[in-house]
């Protein structure tokens, strides 16, 4: 379930950034966006690559966001928690989401991963929801059911 | 005959309500009946409520439709939309929008009338003259041009652009740098993504005038990760540049080198803190520094930079065009020139008003935004993103002007604004201050990561009526410590929201639906 990423992709990431240190947070992210997730080994195999402590890399994986320890599902569906879309019924339609796709927050369900994120920018289309990376706007809970019809591994 | 002309913008806002299905069924529909069309895709205008705005070109003249869907494409094509013909979405000219005319474009003119992707068009709309310009009259003129305009920071802290450029300029050092910072995490604002997405060549020549100003080879645009369709338009808009040799080395023959690389954010509200955003922008965890120094003076790996939001830099070029004596001439009292307000939320008419400073922000709210989405009476505005104060309704008269909203205890940051109507729960939404708070503070400094856990749970405790008067008082103290003794404004000014609801909405501690 939780295969690690092959080194040679990890080193090809590493490549592309000509291994510099200071480009360790675009590699990361160059890593999550490719494979979805930082494993424990591509930590120690950065560190090394890069010639950054152990602790380097883990602290900055472990700062953002965006840098997931965990292998999420094979889809990823956002839902913005902030002010804006608050007060366009975010905290319900998140309820709606939590029960449709049977999975809480920064949990995965049918290969579905529910998570968080606070604010997309469309704050005037709101409420807002991102799915596998592209943004949908003023989301009620039937629209958000149509957009996640299909995502399901069960079907 | 040549083909007709239509828009269909390429934005964030447009796409996610169905903007890229729209453009394909225009391209089907003329297809299938033999039209010669070229389509466009353009930056937004901002009318973010009429998305998607669909722009048909009939006798120079841009004939708008708004909130088009794609099962509607057919039906339009049938009734004559080549022709600009009537239809029940037919707004008329996109020069005759109420919404858009009224407003005082000066930094986003060039978003929705152009492809911003074409520099052939950017250069039509007077693309790279304000850096021809900067060439022709030099360093100095340009920093006096900024100084003279009045130009303050846009990202929210409202820094004079002009000290701080003849800061850097002054500072002796082998590489100085343009850092442009485009992590706009405040709810409620979606400015600098509009621009990046509707004027990216704008930006780009803003940096650029910049680093010809202070002297900086080299320039950085940190992008947060929750823009992709920004980070791929940016991406285009560089490639572009660079052909037409408008970044690299000696740009045009100036002797003058620049060049941008454009870095993602990784979904840390924190980095939006300039010394944060530097450390990011080193690769490491985005930790806010002390200051002094500043970064005028050691910034990026140590060397002098100028840190400015998209809209400051965005602002410059038609300061060097028209003088900044000419923006200086609009707005009041020390806020000078425009802010371009997000209006956002619970609003029926939502998007960007480019207007300058001194407009009420009830104005704003019923005069372009049209009141609330739900037609029920606002209870409550939220303006400057998360960090901001929660606005009551007799507060509304107050005039977008920074020192006016010091006055109040409030604060206009990034100009965005978000409206609340009376079933808002405000007990959850100074929790939620206090939560966002824990989640994002970098840890840095006591007062931040502490405090904002601890505020979760003391206003737990007043939702939950269990010592609501004491646990107010320890509250309010608990403000008073994280406003004083914080690093920075995420913990400095977190108790912003919190105060002004304890202010004005106490009431809601007692009648709130509990934890959410």
């Amino acid at each position: 379930m939780t295969q690690g990423i092959e080194r040679e992709a990890t080193s090809e990431i590493v490549r592309e950034f000509g291994a510099k240190p200071e480009l360790l947070v675009q590699i990361l992210q160059a890593i999550v966006t490719r494979h979805g997730w930082i494993p424990e080994d591509t930590i120690r195999q950065l560190a090394f690559e890069l010639n950054l402590s152990r602790a380097d890399v883990y602290g900055v994986v472990n700062y953002y966001h965006d840098f997931r320890t965990e292998a999420p599902g094979k889809h990823i569906v956002k839902i913005c928690q902030a002010e804006a879309c608050q007060a366009m019924g975010s905290r319900a339609l998140t309820e709606h989401a939590r029960e449709s796709l049977g999975a809480g927050m920064h949990e995965t369900s049918d290969g579905v991963t529910l998570e968080p994120v606070y604010c997309l920018g469309n704050c005037a289309c709101a409420p807002a929801v991102m799915i596998d990376n592209k943004t949908h706007g003023r989301v009620d809970a039937s629209r958000f059911d149509s957009l996640v019809t299909g995502l399901r591994e069960s079907g | 005959m040549a083909a007709t002309k239509i828009y269909v913008p390429r934005e964030t806002s447009a796409v996610s309500v169905g903007a890229d299905e729209v453009a394909v069924a225009i391209a089907r529909e003329a297809k299938q009946t033999g039209a010669s069309i070229e389509l466009i895709r353009n930056g937004s205008w901002g009318a973010s409520w009429l998305e998607p705005l669909v722009e048909v070109e009939v006798d120079g003249a841009r004939i708008a439709y708004g909130n088009i869907s794609a099962a509607e494409v057919p039906g339009l094509f049938a009734a004559g939309l080549l022709d600009g013909s009537e239809h029940e979405r037919r707004l008329g000219s996109i020069m005759e929008v109420a919404y858009l005319i009224r407003q005082d474009r000066w930094t986003f003119w060039r978003c929705g009338l152009t492809d911003p992707l074409s520099l052939e068009d950017f250069g039509v709309h007077q693309g790279w003259k304000a850096l021809e310009k900067a060439f022709a009259d030099g360093p100095k003129a340009i920093l006096e041009a900024v100084t003279a305009s009045g130009l303050r920071g846009r990202g929210g802290a409202g820094f004079p652009t002009g000290i701080k450029w003849q800061t850097v300029a002054d500072t002796e050092a082998d590489q100085k740098y343009i850092a442009c910072n485009a992590d706009e995490g405040d709810s409620g604002t979606f400015s600098d993504r509009l621009l990046m997405e509707g004027d990216p060549l704008g930006l780009i020549e803003s940096m650029a005038i910049a680093g010809f100003a202070v002297g900086a080879s080299k320039g950085y645009i940190y992008l947060r990760s929750e823009y992709p369709l920004t980070h791929r338009i940016l991406t285009r808009a560089l490639e572009l540049a660079r052909r037409g040799r408008w970044l690299g080395e000696n740009i045009q023959g100036s002797g003058f080198d620049f060049d941008i690389e454009l870095h993602l954010g990784a979904g840390s509200y924190v980095c939006g803190e300039e010394t944060a955003m530097l450390e990011s922008l080193e690769g490491k965890k985005g930790i806010v520094r002390y200051k002094p120094p500043l970064p005028a003076h050691e910034g990026l790996f140590g060397k002098p930079t100028v840190v400015n939001n998209v809209v400051t830099l965005a602002s410059v070029p038609n300061i060097v065009n028209l003088g900044g004596e000419r923006y200086a001439g609009m707005g009041v009292n020390r806020s000078k020139g425009t802010l371009a307000f997000q209006l956002a939320g619970n609003i029926q008419r939502g998007g960007l008003v480019e207007k300058a400073f001194g407009v009420t922000v009830r104005e704003l709210i019923d005069d372009y935004g049209g009141g609330t989405a739900s037609g029920r009476p606002v209870k409550a505005v939220q303006i400057g993103g998360p960090l901001g104060a929660y606005l009551p309704a007799e507060q509304l008269d107050t005039p977008l002007d920074y020192e006016a909203f010091i006055e109040i205890g409030a604060m206009i940051g990034h100009g965005g604004i978000v409206v609340f109507d009376d079933t808002a729960d405000m007990a959850q939404q100074a929790r939620f201050a206090m939560e966002f708070c824990a989640i994002e503070s970098c840890g840095k400094c006591t007062p931040c990561r502490i405090g904002s856990t601890r505020g979760v749970e003391v206003i737990d405790k007043m939702i939950a009526g269990d010592g609501r008067d004491e646990n107010y008082d320890l509250l309010v103290e608990l403000c008073d410590t994280m406003e004083d003794a914080s690093l920075c404004a995420m913990g400095g000014m977190t108790p912003y929201p919190v105060r002004s609801i304890l202010k004005h909405f106490a009431e809601d501690f007692a009648s709130s639906g509990g934890k959410q």
